[in-house]
């Protein structure tokens, strides 16, 4: 944490004093945790910039990405909660309204292959537009709020101006939907979490006090046994699509049917990282468990044989895991709670 | 044919045509057709008129399709993309792709005429286009993706644009019918025909991509420094919704990310048809 806030602090210090031939600029933030693949995002054509990323800060928690100023990106997406909407199964949009699902968290975008449940979105810099223009998120249009943000030229403090502050950003005063996805993109592409205790075990950076106990490397084995098929390590998820086997909860919701049509599709949703998962219930595309237990017992004997069941699972519909054991994965789940991450101030709204 | 279009205009025109012929006809033949200058470049116009039959479709206008439906039009709009031009003697011109995509809208009449700057000069008659956005531009990324494709502009990409499910629409056509029944969410009997589907990003999925080559048969757009010739496409609208399938709104009030609508594409793609070209000076 330390490290980070005074790595921040020195980069912005750099920024100040950068002379002219080098540029400080593009080296901003963006730190690749050794235990982690390359991300998937390419950032040579969104460079990480520190005015980048504080533009994409303040449109994420900026009320005016909505139709009537109350809801922000971070009204769905909570720093303590991993940037989940915490405790709602069903996340809440504008005039009280329930969305379909359960909010995602925001963490690791730049190894996300897609967003969404269903995947159907494929680049980071094409999410925003969704939740803006859902009738039951923020209830907007792209083109209103570019010139919502058109419109504060010339606010009283420099740090409403919008155009004053893209162009501080991209050097032009021109708000274009292009850079105003890019600045978006830049803040999530900052919400790494890599931070947990398990990923000091993973690095060996363990020291006396954080070291995992015998029941969490317990859980640790089990997990690898029989979890980590799908949640595959260091992502904690392969980002596939499956159906695992829940009973069909809202009967339109078909998950990636929905954007791909095909037949095979129906009722699969993307397999979700577990970083983070202790702070991110209720859990499912619908919040439909209410904590890790529920979701341990689900796999244990609750799966629902049908046409588009996962194989993994079709064989014996179940995952063996007795009592004993889903305490030890639980356990060890808990171990990817990054706190440096869920406390992280450049990430924080205040 | 539809010579019934504009019949007041078309008979003025021939008029014209052949005041004209009278008067090329006592000139040089060097005057009547300059030579090709390959090194020499000019626009090319292209304009969509959409039809119902053989009538000019209107918006608002009631129509019936081919089950017998009434129904009535008021949001027609669609992208045409990657234009290619042929020479008479096989040479093409491609339009530069970031340059080539066009939103006709019937409601803008301003949006029906592109023009295509910078053709070699040469004598065209063979027209290359897709309804639609290519596969390439629909997963490039939004900087890429300006002018009419930007999501973020009215009456461009924010109207052709599934953010839900990140592609374009292809092609728009919204209205009512009575033909329809009312239901609590849809209480006037509308249709909504959103085609779009460039074939899916990771797995194989709906493709409407339509392309389609006119050719100009006998005649040719003579593409000349001094000279913009027009080439006039004409759109069906009566074969959108019966073509090769007959679709009843009754049926289908909503067709979108759906297998059906392949059968509309399949229709859209046949309603393009050529209709004449002009070649004569400051014709509007």
């Amino acid at each position: 944490m330390k490290n980070l806030i005074l790595s921040t602090f020195f980069m912005i210090f750099l920024v100040s004093c950068q002379t002219e031939n080098i540029n400080p600029k593009e080296e901003f933030g963006f730190q690749q945790p050794s235990n982690f693949p390359p991300p998937v995002y390419d950032l040579s054509e969104n460079p990480i910039t520190v005015e980048g990323f504080e533009l994409g800060k303040k449109l994420f928690y900026t009320g005016l990405l909505s139709r009537d100023g109350t809801v922000s990106c971070g009204s769905c997406h909570q720093q303590t909660s991993s940037f989940t909407q915490h405790g709602h199964s069903l996340s809440h949009g504008i005039d009280d309204q329930l969305t379909m699902r359960n909010s995602q968290p925001i963490q690791n975008l730049a190894w996300s292959k897609s967003f969404f449940w269903d995947g159907g979105v494929f680049h980071l810099d094409l999410f925003a537009p969704v939740p803006i223009e859902a009738d039951n998120e923020m209830g907007e249009t792209l083109p209103n709020v570019l010139q919502k943000l058109r419109e504060t030229e010339g606010a009283k403090s420099p740090k409403t101006d919008y155009p004053l502050l893209f162009e501080k950003a991209f050097g032009t005063k021109e708000i274009t939907t292009a850079n105003f996805l890019k600045a978006l993109s830049q803040f999530q592409l900052m919400c790494i979490s890599s931070n947990s205790r398990y990923d000091k075990h993973i690095r060996n950076e363990s020291t006396d006090e954080n070291k995992l106990t015998a029941q969490e490397l317990k859980g640790l084995e089990l997990f690898n046994q029989k979890c980590a098929t799908c949640h595959t390590t260091e992502l904690f998820t392969d980002y596939s699509f499956r159906n695992n086997g829940l009973p069909i909860g809202n009967p339109n919701d078909e998950g990636r049917f929905l954007i791909t049509q095909l037949e095979e599709d129906k009722f699969k949703f993307k397999v979700p990282s577990l970083r983070n998962v202790e702070v991110t219930r209720p859990y499912m595309h619908d919040g439909r468990f209410r904590n890790l237990e529920a979701v341990l017992d689900h796999y244990a004997d609750g799966i629902v044989d049908s046409e588009t069941l996962d194989p993994i699972l079709k064989k014996n519909l179940k995952i063996e895991l007795n009592e004993d054991e889903k305490k030890n994965i639980i356990a060890f789940l808990k171990t990817l709670t990054d706190e440096e991450f869920l406390n992280n101030p450049l990430l924080s709204e205040f | 044919m539809n010579t019934k279009i504009n019949l007041s205009k078309v008979s003025l025109f021939a008029l014209f045509m052949a005041f004209s012929l009278i008067l090329f006809s006592c000139k040089k033949d060097s005057e009547t057709e300059p030579e090709i200058d390959p090194n020499k470049s000019g626009t090319v116009e292209i304009k969509f008129d959409n039809i119902y039959g053989q009538d000019d479709f209107t918006l608002n206008t009631e129509y019936t399709n081919s089950v017998g439906e009434n129904f009535t039009v008021d949001m027609l709009q669609y992208y045409i993309s990657n234009i290619v031009l042929k020479t008479e003697d096989g040479r093409e011109y491609v339009v530069p792709q970031e340059e080539s995509y066009f939103l006709i809208k019937e409601h803008d009449a301003n949006t029906q005429k592109i023009q295509l700057p910078n053709v070699p000069e040469g004598n065209y008659n063979e027209v290359t286009f897709t309804i639609g956005v290519d596969s390439l531009r629909s997963t490039m990324l939004p900087e890429n993706r300006t002018g009419v494709l930007d999501i973020g502009v009215e009456g461009a990409g924010k109207e052709m644009y599934w953010r839900w499910n990140s592609g374009y629409i292809f092609f728009k056509m919204e209205g009512v019918s009575s033909a329809i029944e009312p239901t609590e969410n849809n209480p006037d009997g509308r249709f909504f025909y959103h085609i779009g589907g460039f074939g899916g990003y990771e797995s194989q999925t709906i493709n409407n991509i339509r392309t389609i080559t006119l050719s100009l048969g006998r005649d040719a757009a003579k593409a000349r420094e001094e000279a913009m010739p027009s080439i006039h496409i004409v759109a069906d609208m009566e074969k959108v919704l019966g073509g090769k399938t007959d679709v009843s709104l009754r049926e289908y009030p909503v067709v979108m990310f759906n297998p059906f609508s392949l059968s509309v594409s399949e229709n859209y793609m046949k309603a393009f048809e050529y209709h004449h070209v002009h070649n004569e000076h400051g014709h509007e």
